[in-house]
């Protein structure tokens, strides 16, 4: 275990640190301590190494990820894992604003609540929440599945793409173009892949689940729609 | 009675053929019209300018003899590895999606063998323009189609894309007639539909955000690339202090001249400034805070000559970006073309339905069969030579206005022919000592 204490050593020396693990390394297990609401923390990994972060960041922690499983023992600031490519960011507690936006793989793990904007504009992550999510989350979202253990505020899946929404609560409102749609087999099937892995299989069962996405009629402008734009 | 002469026909000017056209098309379709391009309006410009050249009091410097370099450094705050280009006329951002992919290796071919950069634009790095861009700059947009580290860390320079001339305060729209199955996939979205480009970007809001997403991205490129900020011309001297507060290296300012691939006219029409009216603001905000050619400035839109390059430099930038003029040197509205043109309803220099992805000279289109049309080594050519003459021109005024550098080009070199172009370039109006909203002024 590599145990990098940021508020001695810096940002810059831990990203250019972990930017240096190419390909094979055996040193796959990273800890850093202090992390005190630091931004960009692990941004830019680029290596099948784990990081587990012990304590609260500031924004974009796990910025554009590939490969790294990434653990907060904590909360996330804004923008956590935004624009993941691939790998696995877990986080104990709760997410700020924008979780996952413009993912476009990997696994993206809350345990508590996440803040608006939720997955916005992503684009193939998968994103597990264990508690709520805010408003307007899953915006523009274009691929990539959500799954919500507890409630969805206002106009989730605004001006929705093609990415699947689960939602096990209450929503308050559906976004423009945003609605409900069957769970068919391999709907409840994706969502119990996705509990499993984003270890929630012991809080809840995907016929708990109601499926949102596109009603697709935003997809080619037409002037008859305009009371939607 | 009938003997008496009529009054003749008056047209006017309020409602003019023009504009009754539109209205009269507004109410057949019932859409708003769209197009690419910048403003066609009459708008005060680089032409109400003109150089007062050397005197008893200047020297001027020997054509052709007595060296004028021509330079430029961009990047040079904070970043490890900046940017030098042999010329400060730089390659705008324009997507592939909008441009065919041979547009895009000719505005490479072109901008390298020049010695200059291109830039990407909303919808990802293509493998044409980075193999044949020696400088490329790729632009981080809200839309972040194709967006990825490994091309973050491959490009030369990112620019963060807050808005653009054309449409300060819009974002975009590729419509479905352009979407093939290449441009779908770079965006991760079906063939087919419109792909909108959103006008904020999806994680950060405001100046404080912006500076913490530049230590990302820094942090991601390890510090090495210069960080533009591009800006629409809306609130030029605000928005050049908070992008040098955010922290960029370079501040990239386009004015309502400058060309989008597809807006609604009114947008591009009607909102924003023209870019004379905005490079002396957003100089005075370096000068203000003391970052004047520490940050450096691009100014875009409307750039056709190596006139307006010196002009634009003159007033404070340290370098230009061109894209409409680029596309036009491609063979974009080519009067060759003209029956072409014609059987699509209008006439070569004004054809601006690029978002139909008809383009018949093949640059602004998805259309295969049309896309091959065009030339990319051709193209490339003739770009290369459009720059170097631009470049020429720009030295030729400088030498006769004593400076051994574009860079030395300054505002008391200028003098302007309208009161409007002496009030927004800060420059005297001709024969007098009176610019326009100073001393005294109104």
């Amino acid at each position: 275990m590599q145990t990098f204490d940021l508020s001695k050593d810096g940002l810059r020396a831990l990203n250019s640190s972990l930017h240096a693990l190419k390909g094979q390394t055996n040193m796959t297990a990273w800890e850093v301590i202090n992390p005190k609401g630091a931004h960009a923390i692990a941004a830019g990994v680029d290596a099948p190494v784990e990081i587990t972060v012990r304590g609260s960041t500031g924004y974009y922690c796990a910025g554009m990820n590939k490969q790294a499983s990434i653990f907060i023992k904590g909360s996330a600031g804004p923008g956590v894992a935004e624009n993941m490519m691939s790998g696995k960011v877990v986080i104990d507690g709760d997410a700020s604003q924008y979780a996952g936006a413009t993912g476009r793989g990997g696994l993206l793990v809350i345990k508590g609540n996440a803040s608006s904007r939720c997955g916005i504009s992503m684009k193939g992550i998968e994103i597990v929440v264990h508690g709520n999510i805010g408003h307007m989350s899953c915006f523009m979202a274009q691929s990539g599945s959500v799954v919500v253990l507890g409630d969805a505020g206002e106009a989730l899946g605004d001006s929705l793409y093609e990415a699947r929404l689960f939602v096990r609560g209450k929503v308050k409102s559906l976004g423009a173009d945003c609605i409900e749609k069957e769970m068919r087999p391999e709907h409840y099937a994706l969502v119990e892949d996705l509990l499993r892995r984003g270890e929630a299989d012991h809080k809840a069962k995907p016929e708990q689940f109601r499926r949102y996405g596109s009603a697709r009629k935003l997809y080619n402008f037409n002037i008859d729609n305009a009371a939607a734009y | 009675m009938s003997d008496f002469p009529h009054t003749p026909p008056k047209m006017s000017w309020t409602f003019s053929n023009d504009v009754n056209a539109e209205i009269r098309r507004a109410a057949a379709t019932g859409i708003y019209d769209i197009r690419g391009g910048g403003s066609k309006r009459r708008l005060p410009h680089f032409d109400d300018l003109l150089f007062l050249g050397a005197s008893i009091s200047r020297y001027p410097l020997e054509g052709y003899r007595e060296k004028c370099a021509t330079d430029v450094w961009l990047g040079t705050r904070f970043a490890k590895n900046p940017i030098h280009l042999d010329i400060p006329i730089t390659i705008a951002g324009m997507s592939f999606g909008a441009l065919s992919g041979p547009a895009k290796e000719a505005l490479g071919r072109g901008a390298s063998a020049a010695g200059t950069s291109t830039t990407t634009g909303d919808g990802g790095m293509t493998e044409e323009e980075r193999g044949h861009s020696k400088s490329l700059v790729y632009q981080y947009l809200p839309s972040r189609y194709g967006m990825n580290p490994d091309d973050l860390r491959r490009a030369d320079a990112i620019e963060v894309v807050v808005g653009q001339g054309a449409k300060p305060g819009g974002g975009g729209m590729l419509l479905g007639q352009k979407i093939s199955d290449r441009v779908a996939n770079m965006r991760n979205l079906p063939k087919g539909i419109d792909q909108r480009s959103a006008c904020r970007h999806p994680d950060w809001t405001g100046p404080d955000d912006l500076e913490i997403k530049i230590l990302e991205i820094r942090e991601i490129t390890n510090w090495e690339k210069p960080i533009y900020i591009k800006i629409g011309g809306a609130r030029p001297y605000y928005d050049t202090a908070l992008a040098v507060k955010a922290g960029a290296d370079v501040v990239v300012l386009d004015g309502m001249q400058g060309g989008t691939a597809a807006t609604q006219d009114v947008f591009i029409e009607n909102v924003g400034m023209p870019i004379l009216a905005c490079i002396p603001l957003a100089v005075k905000a370096l000068q203000d805070l003391g970052m004047h050619r520490k940050v450096q400035l691009i100014v875009s839109g409307g750039i056709r000559t190596g006139a307006d390059v010196a002009k634009a430099m003159a007033l404070g930038a340290d370098a230009v970006a061109i894209g409409t003029a680029a596309l036009i040197a491609l063979g974009d509205n080519d009067p060759a073309l003209e029956a072409e043109y014609n059987k699509l309803g209008t006439t070569a220099g004004a054809y601006d339905d690029w978002h139909e992805g008809k383009d018949p000279a093949g640059i602004t289109t998805q259309n295969p069969e049309l896309a091959a049309r065009f030339d990319p080594v051709l193209g490339g050519r003739r770009l290369k030579n459009y720059l170097k003459v631009m470049t020429l021109e720009a030295q030729t005024i400088a030498r006769a206005c004593g400076k051994n550098h574009l860079h030395n080009l300054e505002p008391e070199d200028l003098c302007a022919l309208t009161i409007e172009g002496a009030a927004m370039a800060g420059v005297p109006l001709a024969g007098t000592n009176w610019i326009p909203g100073r001393n005294g002024g109104f």
